[in-house]
């Protein structure tokens, strides 16, 4: 008996230590529970970020985009429209209206990290007697390579672009039958036409992006487009990506300028993402229910057994709440001690996981990482359960008549 | 001449369980007990007669439906169930029929912890205190075995060690030789004897052995819940043991 250790946690402990078996496959029982919790827990946040990275790394935060082309109806005098039906126009490429003014307005902001001025237009890319529909992305390479992580996915060739370079996709390569160093006809709907050299081709993983999208240099395809000097989207990214949708309206409401934050644009992987937390939250907390309630059942259980010394006790002088506390103690024990070994167990998971699900090429499917984070908060959570599962029988123990306890 | 205050004083104890209702049953009938420093007072009684009953409310494990008790003139009835509980491990002791030792500690644990629920952690003086109670009990060379590893004579000496550790006024005991063999009775009664003559400790022990009440300085007979009046001691020397009889 230490100088140190009071009344209570000297009794809890002996209890459980002559209980050996009971205790031993109680915190089985914790640990098996707390296992899953960690693990999943790990595995859902390691999915989800590894969708929010890919995501965020092939699209900006923010994008500023040309205002639509409408049409006035015609008046003719006060409050008369003389044209019922409006017509919508077809909408044409369009610069955003001192878009440099924008572009120095936002990059002023602290909680902007990059600002991207791009040209969007639509083209077709012909080679000999192929051509394709190809979407053209014109780039200044230094500023939009921080927001899209395009070499990150170059196979073939540097990501470099000059006047008369273009970046396409491996399936684009294929159905032209090109590689680097060959040039591609490149004509615009405005009716532009330029020979462009291809310097690197890409893999974004996704067919239609590698059919469609190609990048060149911006002032190429102001030219193509047809927009000399002009840009038609502005790509921005933030020092917190969540913040993008509040930073987007305020942008909005500053310029005048339509600003998309990507969390309205992917507005249904949010959904997805929430559906998903909603699943394993509920998986978790009836996980937890269940190891809950078994632990309860295992005090209610150990208080009839120790009856009679709880009676011994309270003939001696044991207080009711010295009782109380007591059979808490050995319920945030039995939880801590499961929640530890849990928490290892779970670890020991995730690394099996780690080693055991790779990709062809032998890397990892995805980066899992258990953080310290997790295991606090778990153990912590486990705990206070554990105590919360021991107050029923803790209060059970307390209020047994000692007469009636030491009968037995 | 100086008035001894008692150590136990009973008025008027009545105990009813279910009261109230038609399905009350008063178990003791207006019992009065008074209980001097020192006494060496056996409570005997046929099986049902009320004697544990009465017993549990001596030692404040019960209350009973009416009447006074008081332990070292402090009365028991307004007390709340917290300093009636302090009242009871400060001044009274008890040893069980069944030993009731707790399986979970040593010999010595289990005599240091009456000590420790009152002071919470423990210390060394609560350790030499055990240790000398083991050693009056002669149970020195035990006193690191857990109890289910001791003989029941052993245990139950463990148990009087264990109730004499806060140096108790009263000592109640529950048939303490109940379940021991002739040796271990005879061992039991003496330390309980020592104990009695050398601190002065007032025991009140329920036994169905006139033997034992004999050698007792009063007896306190109990028959369906009233005290009658008490069987003399040479009635129960005729009523003990042929062996006893002869000592």
């Amino acid at each position: 008996m230490s100088p140190w250790i009071p009344f209570e946690w000297i009794a809890a402990t002996r209890f459980l230590r002559e209980g050996w078996m009971q205790t031993l496959l109680t915190i089985a029982g914790i640990a098996i529970g707390v296992s899953v919790i960690v693990f999943m827990s790990t595995l859902i946040t390691g999915l989800q970020s590894n969708f929010l990275k890919e995501l965020l790394a092939s699209q900006p935060q923010i994008q500023l985009i040309a205002p639509d082309e409408i049409a006035r109806p015609l008046r003719s005098g006060v409050g008369m429209i003389e044209a019922a039906t409006v017509q919508q126009p077809a909408q044409r490429p369009r610069s955003i209206d001192q878009w440099q003014q924008v572009v120095q307005l936002l990059r002023e902001r602290t909680d902007v990290v990059t600002v991207s001025p791009t040209v969007s237009a639509s083209a077709l890319a012909v080679r000999g007697d192929a051509s394709r529909s190809i979407s053209i992305t014109g780039i200044e390479p230094d500023l939009y390579f921080k927001i899209v992580k395009l070499p990150e996915h170059i196979i073939l060739g540097l990501p470099t672009l000059s006047g008369d370079d273009i970046i396409i996709g491996k399936d684009l390569a294929q159905n032209l039958s090109v590689s680097i160093g060959d040039k591609v006809n490149v004509t615009a709907a405005s009716g532009s036409t330029r020979a462009l050299t291809i310097t690197a081709i890409f893999d974004l993983g996704n067919k239609g992006a590698n059919t469609r999208s190609t990048f060149v240099a911006l002032r190429t395809a102001q030219a193509l487009a047809n927009l000399a000097g002009g840009v038609s989207t502005i790509d921005v990214t933030l020092q917190d990506a969540y913040t993008a949708e509040t930073i987007a309206q305020d942008v909005q409401g500053s310029t005048g300028i339509q600003a998309d934050s990507w969390i309205k644009t992917n507005a249904n992987f949010f959904e997805i993402l929430r559906t998903q937390n909603i699943s394993f939250g509920s998986i978790q907390f009836f996980v937890g229910l269940s190891v809950a309630f078994g632990m309860a059942s295992v005090l209610v259980n150990s208080v009839i057994q120790r009856s009679k010394d709880i009676g011994i006790l309270r003939a001696m002088g044991t207080t009711r709440q010295q009782i109380l506390r007591l059979f808490l103690l050995q319920g945030g024990m039995l939880a801590l001690l499961g929640s530890a070994l849990g928490s290892a167990l779970g670890g020991g998971l995730v690394l099996l996981f780690r080693a055991v699900m790779l990709r062809p090429d032998g890397t990892q499917l995805f980066p899992l990482i258990l953080e310290t984070q997790l295991i606090v908060y778990v153990m912590i959570g486990a705990t206070l359960a554990g105590i919360a599962a021991a107050a029923v029988p803790a209060l059970q123990a307390a209020r047994l008549d000692p007469v009636v306890a030491i009968r037995g | 001449m100086v008035e001894v205050s008692p150590v136990v004083k009973l008025d008027g104890i009545r105990k009813a369980y279910n009261a109230g209702t038609p399905f009350e049953v008063e178990i003791l009938h207006g019992i009065d007990l008074t209980l001097n420093p020192g006494e060496f007072v056996a409570l005997t009684g046929p099986s049902g007669s009320g004697k544990s009953t009465l017993l549990n409310i001596v030692g404040l494990l019960d209350r009973p439906t009416s009447g006074e008790v008081a332990i070292n003139s402090q009365s028991a009835g307004a007390l709340n169930d917290a300093q009636l509980t302090k009242l009871r491990g400060q001044s009274i002791g008890f040893v069980f029929q069944y030993h009731c030792l707790i399986t979970a500690f040593t010999a010595l644990e289990n005599v240091m912890m009456p000590l420790l629920v009152d002071n919470e952690f423990p210390n060394d003086a609560m350790r030499a205190r055990a240790h000398d109670l083991l050693a009056t009990m002669e149970l020195t060379k035990w006193e690191n075995n857990l109890a289910n590893n001791m003989s029941g004579g052993q245990q139950q000496r463990v148990a009087i060690a264990r109730a004499l550790a806060m140096n108790p006024s009263l000592i109640l005991a529950d048939e303490p030789t109940g379940n021991l063999d002739t040796k271990s009775t005879e061992t039991v009664l003496d330390m309980m004897r020592k104990v009695n003559i050398e601190n002065k400790t007032t025991f009140l022990i329920v036994t169905h052995n006139m033997d034992l009440a004999s050698r007792c300085d009063r007896i306190v007979d109990v028959v369906d819940g009233q005290i009658v009046a008490a069987p003399s001691k040479t009635l129960a020397n005729t009523m003990r043991s042929p062996s006893a009889a002869l000592k």
